[in-house]
């Protein structure tokens, strides 16, 4: 591929020409959104580019982490350097042996420097222990913080960044990429340092042996240095390349298994591998050229210094039948040259791993820099905020219940020319009234309800509970006060009893059997080990009618004090459906709640209806009324397209 | 996400040897620590095959680093060279044998570089053909396996195996192997010119191998154990993972992230401690190594001391040797490393081996039979003394006999657990009947080829998952190679056409992550559109429509009228309101069809469909 540009090309031009080709996926799959993009080549913007962050500056971001492991590092480098010490010593010794004891034929004269041998090699061999030893547990403890710090931001990140992300891209990342950090911190980061600083010791003994011979050696360095900068420019580029496909096949393989129900029905695996294919024949693409980047590095980086060392021969042996020079200092020479050879020839793979390690962590960071307020309301927003908030804590008390004011809503993501998803709701739930919120498909009743618990920012207007600004009440505090049962019932591999508990912790078995007895979920008693059956995705899997009413326990377990449910009953036979409804009236009976619905039978659960359309709320009012006044409610509900009788207001 | 930490680790049952069933069922979940037993030497039966038919490239990748290390390791015989020949013949003002040395050294630096980018772009074009292979057929494989297989074994553990465990494996093939050749080339180089250089010292040198051998041994044993506890470990921290991030809503919603980050700290940290073993483990192997390989340097040393002494022994020879000598143990610390990405990569390959060892419980046929060509009236389907039960023995479905003709639709009704879903799962052999068999115009369903079965039969669930992708995408999974105008015309025809056109990009928008944009209803709604453009013979409905509104609902029903006009069709439905547009209805209970006829009879009945129908209308407007 571009093997030759390395040699071909100054490095400015490389990146130029590189940088446009750097996103080889199609745009939806672009792993890396959280640039912004208008359009403009990332380029605009260095400061989020990763491409032009420099490796040491990207590496320099680990400190945080490294800082608790800096001693154990430290003493692993100090380790590390003193053997490579004893590397350099020990030719010295052996040279003196040569031309002590054994050229002078005096045997006794070996012991001690025989004893010393053996002392440095004791030595050298606990150092080389120590070097591991001491960094085996703090290493992986740094793992396990940087591993355990990103679930935690992912966790805290709102709902709309991972709408943006691929969760391959999000498991590779806290997989692959820390494996490449922690390795990276492991091996080539000792080796790094302690391989120039024992190059340079080298240097310098071979500079006392003889300066002649040594500049002979060193003479390769200078090109070595400027090729090695080529490399790097553009093995970083491959590298994050590699990377980011690797995310992608994870998400190709997360997809394939999650849908596999869907793949075997069509007999589509064969579809499915082909895009598989398709993307692993991209990575290989990357991998092969990044090793062919790598084998022209390597190459130079071995053969130069052989070349080199080779002159330095033929010097020396010149200089000692000229008796300018010993047998032993030439001896002593050349092993210290040998000896340098592999901090030198490490030098291909080290690079390597350290851009590796660099782009790895700027994935990493990608993801921690994320802010967490996600679609943080506009400072008009907040202003209007603050005004709202004003009045509604001036009419706090009389304002009880969940209060839309003029919210809107639109998904970040969406292409400027299309109006807002949700343009200005007003809506009031009385304190203890049900609500059921009706709406065509895709109305944005699942997004109505997705704002409450503030899994998604309105982008305008205010929300109240009880007088209250959501805004106002900590995240968690709203949570506890808001429980919802989402459209599509996720259990979660704990218990049942775990899973249902989760809407509220502190709840009591009793409190638990009133949930479960109310979601008519006495399944659960025929269960194996009843409500400690594991469940979930590692647990037994229950059907759909099953986990939607272990759902629905979940919402109503703590007598929340604001109840969402989307479209709860949905996968609930008739029967079922008519005991949970009666069993739920006594629930909602105490309760401010929201219920999306989309049949007649959901909505009697209901004080009141509001029918969601075009973004607004169209209508208010009882079942019966809105049956009589509102052509769009009674389309919705019986499903006539029915001739506008009696002037109907709604449109 | 378990509210308290996580749980115990399942004692010793037998690792999974047979899969949970497909609904609540009584058999323990898969433990945390356990896969699926893995037949011995499994892990290197699956390196043999992936590197066999690359062997006639390794073979020359090896010559190619077996001379490169010759022209490497001639480096120091040169230098003895230099000092015995060279330098005296220089002193009787002969240059000819140091500038022929010289020369050679050139040579020798000049071929190696050449050798070493060569190599490097050798063995990494047969790494990635390796791992190509090895990601293929795991992904494959996994897309081969049963249904019943998928329920137990969860997604993370596979995206584990196909993902870090495969990552292991790269590091092995990647930086290991070279290192192994270089090794082992360099080992023999080094003994072979000691022996030459002189026999005693060179036997007193070879010993050292057999403490290396068994230090060596006894550190592979260990740091395979720990290994295979790393292996495990990161699975069930990809398996946390992912179930995390697939249900960011409920976590969020439902304040897990405490509760989580706690649960995940503990898989991380069994995952840490394991690593942190295995790093001990490999530096109690070099420090072993390296003392022993100094003690022996040092009594190379003194013996060869006596034996300059007693003139058996030239003084240039000795200093090669010893030279050559400290080379013989450097690529311990290669070794190490080797072995160490061996030892991952074993414990690696062992579960993915695993993966690989499974055999689909719903397997293809080996010869298959041809369905016989179609009349484009829908195809015949009959069960026969189908009998279904779980593993464990319990019965869901006792023996049957039911025919359903061509072209007719037949609804089957019934309470959850009634085994509705069930009967409509065999039918499209997502499983196989414990007894008896179920046919497709007289052939059985386990004689078809995966192709044949699914131009016939086509089942939309109640689960409509959406792939990454655009609407039009996941709508041609049900024919790829479909034309725009016949996606379009099958999202017409089902009434979906509308809310995509609606859409920011029409049918090119992207769906993203799970289709987080895009409601239930409308989720379904593209699963319809993508069962009527695969336009099977035998369609199955189940709970297909349950998160449409009413008049989603109706729309779809309209459309069916049409639609399934010359297909047989299986509708579970517990909306009676879909039960309408059957030709015949069944009602189950407890596993047995109790109740069997057209609509209007039930309904004029005064049986269980009539009680229910009376209980649905009731729930209308």
């Amino acid at each position: 591929m571009t093997v030759h540009r390395l040699t071909l090309t100054t490095m400015a031009e490389n990146q130029e020409s590189t940088l446009p080709q750097s996103p080889p996926r199609p745009e939806q799959e672009d792993p890396d959104p959280p640039t912004p993009r208008s359009g403009q080549p990332p380029r605009s913007s260095p400061a989020t580019a990763p491409e032009h962050r420099s490796t040491v500056r990207s590496l320099l971001r680990l400190w945080p982490y490294a800082r608790v492991i800096r001693w154990r590092l430290a003493a692993s480098i100090s380790a590390a350097l003193v053997a490579m010490l004893s590397v350099l010593v020990v030719p010295l010794v052996l040279g003196r042996i040569v031309d002590g004891p054994i050229a002078h034929h005096d045997l006794s004269a070996l012991w001690p420097l025989a004893g010393a041998l053996l002392l440095l090699g004791l030595v050298e061999a606990g150092l080389f222990y120590t070097r591991r030893v001491v960094l085996a547990g703090p290493l992986a403890g740094l793992e396990t913080a940087m591993r355990g710090d990103l679930y935690a931001k992912l966790q805290r990140l709102p709902v709309s960044f991972h709408d943006r992300w691929a969760s391959g891209q999000l498991l590779s990342r806290a997989t692959s990429d820390m494996f490449t950090m922690r390795l990276f911190l492991a091996f080539p980061l000792v080796f790094l340092v302690v391989n120039s600083l024992m190059f340079a010791a080298g240097t310098a003994v071979m500079f006392v042996l003889d300066w002649r011979l040594a500049l002979i050696t060193l003479l390769p360095a200078v090109p070595l240095i400027v090729l090695t900068r080529h490399f790097e420019s553009g093995y970083s580029l491959a590298a994050r390349r590699a990377q980011d496909q690797t995310g992608d096949l994870a998400t190709v393989i997360e997809e394939s298994v999650l849908g596999i129900r869907i793949l075997k029905a069509f007999g589509r695996h064969r579809t499915m591998a082909e895009r598989f294919r398709s993307q692993t024949h991209e990575l290989r693409e990357t991998e092969l050229h990044k090793a062919g980047l790598l084998a022209n590095l390597w190459a130079v980086i071995v053969g130069l210094p052989e070349l080199a060392l080779g002159c330095a021969l033929a010097v020396g042996a010149y200089l000692v039948a000229q008796d300018e020079l010993t047998t032993g200092t030439l001896v002593a020479f050349l092993s210290t040259a040998l000896a340098l050879r592999w901090p030198v020839e490490s030098l291909g793979w080290l690079l390597a791993y350290a851009n590796e390690a660099a782009t790895a962590t700027d994935r990493y960071f990608e993801v921690l820099d994320e802010p967490e307020d996600g679609g943080a309301p506009a400072p008009a927003a907040k202003a209007d905020a603050t005004a709202a908030t004003a009045t509604a804590t001036a009419t706090a008390g009389t304002d009880e219940g969940i209060r839309l004011t003029g919210v809107r809503f639109r998904y970040p993501d969406a292409p400027d020319d299309t109006p807002d998803l949700l343009c200005g709701i007003d809506l009031h739930v009385r304190r203890g009234e049900t609500m059921a919120l009706v709406g065509a498909t895709g109305s944005g009743k699942t997004t109505l309800t997705a704002l409450l618990p503030r899994l998604y920012e309105a982008t305008g207007g205010t929300i109240t509970l009880d007088g209250r600004d959501i805004r106002e009440i900590p995240r968690a505090r709203l949570r506890e006060l808001v429980s919802v049962a989402f459209e599509e019932p996720t259990l979660f591999s704990a218990s049942v009893g775990e899973n249902v508990l989760m809407g509220a912790p502190d709840a009591s078995p009793e409190q638990l059997r009133r949930a479960l007895d109310t979601a008519q979920a006495d399944f659960v008693e025929r269960l194996p080990a009843g409500t400690e059956t594991q469940v979930g995705e590692q647990g037994l899997s229950l059907s759909g009618g099953q986990r939607q009413r272990l759902a629905l326990a979940r919402a109503v377990v703590g007598d929340p004090a604001f109840l969402v449910l989307d479209d709860p009953l949905s996968a609930l036979d008739v029967h079922t459906e008519a005991l949970v409804e009666q069993a739920l009236r006594e629930v909602l009976g105490s309760t401010t709640a929201l219920v999306v619905a989309h049949r007649p039978s959901t909505v009697l659960l209901a004080d009141r209806v509001a029918v969601l359309a075009d973004g607004r709320i169209a209508a208010v009012g009882t079942h019966q009324e809105l049956l009589r006044s509102c052509a769009v409610y009674r389309e919705l509900m019986s499903g006539e397209a029915a001739p506008v009788l009696e002037g109907s207001p709604a449109r | 996400m378990s509210t308290t930490t996580v749980r115990p680790a399942k004692g010793s049952r037998e690792p999974g040897e047979q899969p949970d069933p497909p609904e609540a069922e009584l058999l323990p979940p898969p433990s945390d620590d356990e896969d699926i037993p893995v037949p011995p030497g499994a892990a290197r039966t699956l390196l043999a095959a992936l590197l066999g038919p690359h062997r006639g490239r390794i073979t020359l990748a090896m010559l190619v680093i077996l001379v490169q290390q010759a022209a490497l390791q001639a480096g120091p015989l040169l230098v003895a060279i230099t000092m015995d020949r060279a330098v005296p013949a220089l002193r009787d003002h002969d240059s000819g044998p140091l500038i022929a040395v010289i020369g050679a050294y050139l040579g020798c630096a000049a071929l190696s570089t050449v050798l070493q980018r060569a190599f490097i772009r050798m063995s990494a074009r047969i790494n990635q053909d390796i791992l190509l292979e090895l990601r293929g057929r795991i992904f494959r494989h996994a897309q081969r396996l049963s249904l019943d297989f998928h329920e137990r074994y969860t997604s993370g553990r596979i995206t584990s195996r196909a993902t870090s465990d495969v990552d292991a494996l790269r590091e092995l093939l990647s930086e290991g192997l070279q290192e192994l050749l270089t090794v082992f080339l360099s080992v023999f180089y080094i003994s072979v010119l000691l022996l030459v250089m002189d026999w005693r010292l060179g036997l007193v040198s070879l010993v050292s191998f057999l403490p290396l051998y068994l230090i060596t041994r006894s550190f592979r044993r260990r740091s395979l154990r720990v290994y295979r506890r790393s292996r495990t470990a990161t699975a069930t921290l990809i398996v946390k993972f992912t179930e995390t991030m697939n249900g960011i809503r409920p976590v969020q919603a439902f304040r897990r992230e405490a509760a989580n980050e706690a649960a995940f700290g503990v898989l991380n940290r069994r995952s840490a401690t394991a690593q942190a073993e295995g790093f001990r483990e490999l530096a109690r192997f070099v420090g072993l190594s390296r003392t022993t390989a100094n003690v022996w340097v040092t009594g190379v040393v003194v013996l060869g001391a006596f034996l300059v002494t007693d003139g058996s022994l030239e003084l240039g020879v000795l200093t090669g040797f010893v030279l050559y000598l400290r080379r013989l143990y450097d690529p311990i610390d290669q070794l190490a490393m080797f072995l160490n990405s061996y030892q991952s990569a074993a414990a690696a390959l062992e579960k993915i081996a695993g993966l690989l060892a499974h055999e689909p419980t719903v397997a293809e046929p080996a010869a298959p039979v041809t369905l016989p060509a179609g009349t484009g009236t829908g195809r015949e389907v009959a069960f026969r003394g189908t009998r279904f039960a779980y593993r464990t023995g319990k019965e869901v479905l006792p023996a049957f006999d039911l025919v359903l003709p061509a072209g007719r639709t037949t609804a089957v009704v019934g309470a959850t657990g009634a085994g509705k879903s069930t009967l409509a799962k065999l039918l499209a052999r997502f499983y196989d009947p414990t007894e008896g068999r179920i046919t497709l115009d007289g052939v059985d369903l386990r004689d078809l080829s995966t192709a044949d079965l699914r131009r016939g039969v086509v089942m939309v669930t109640q689960e409509s998952f959406l792939f990454s992708g655009t609407v039009a995408e996941n709508i041609a999974i049900g024919r790829p190679g479909a034309t725009r105008e016949e996606v379009e015309q099958a999202a017409r025809a089902i009434g979906a056409y509308d809310f995509v056109a609606a859409l920011p990009e029409g049918f090119d928008t992207d769906v993203r992550k799970r289709g987080g944009r895009i409601s239930a209803g409308q989720r379904q709604l593209v699963a319809f559109a993508r069962a009527l453009l695969a336009d099977p013979a035998v369609l199955i409905l189940d709970e297909a429509t349950s998160s449409l509104d009413v008049p989603g609902e109706q729309a779809v029903q309209r459309a069916m009228r049409t639609v399934l006009a010359g297909r047989t069709a299986v509708i579970i439905a517990h909306r009676l309101s879909t039960v309408e547009i059957a030709d015949r209805v069944l009602v189950m209970e407890q596993g047995r069809i109790v109740e069997d006829g057209t609509p209007a009879e039930l309904i004029g009945g005064t049986g269980r469909f009539a009680d229910l129908h009376q209980a649905w209308r009731a729930s209308l407007v």
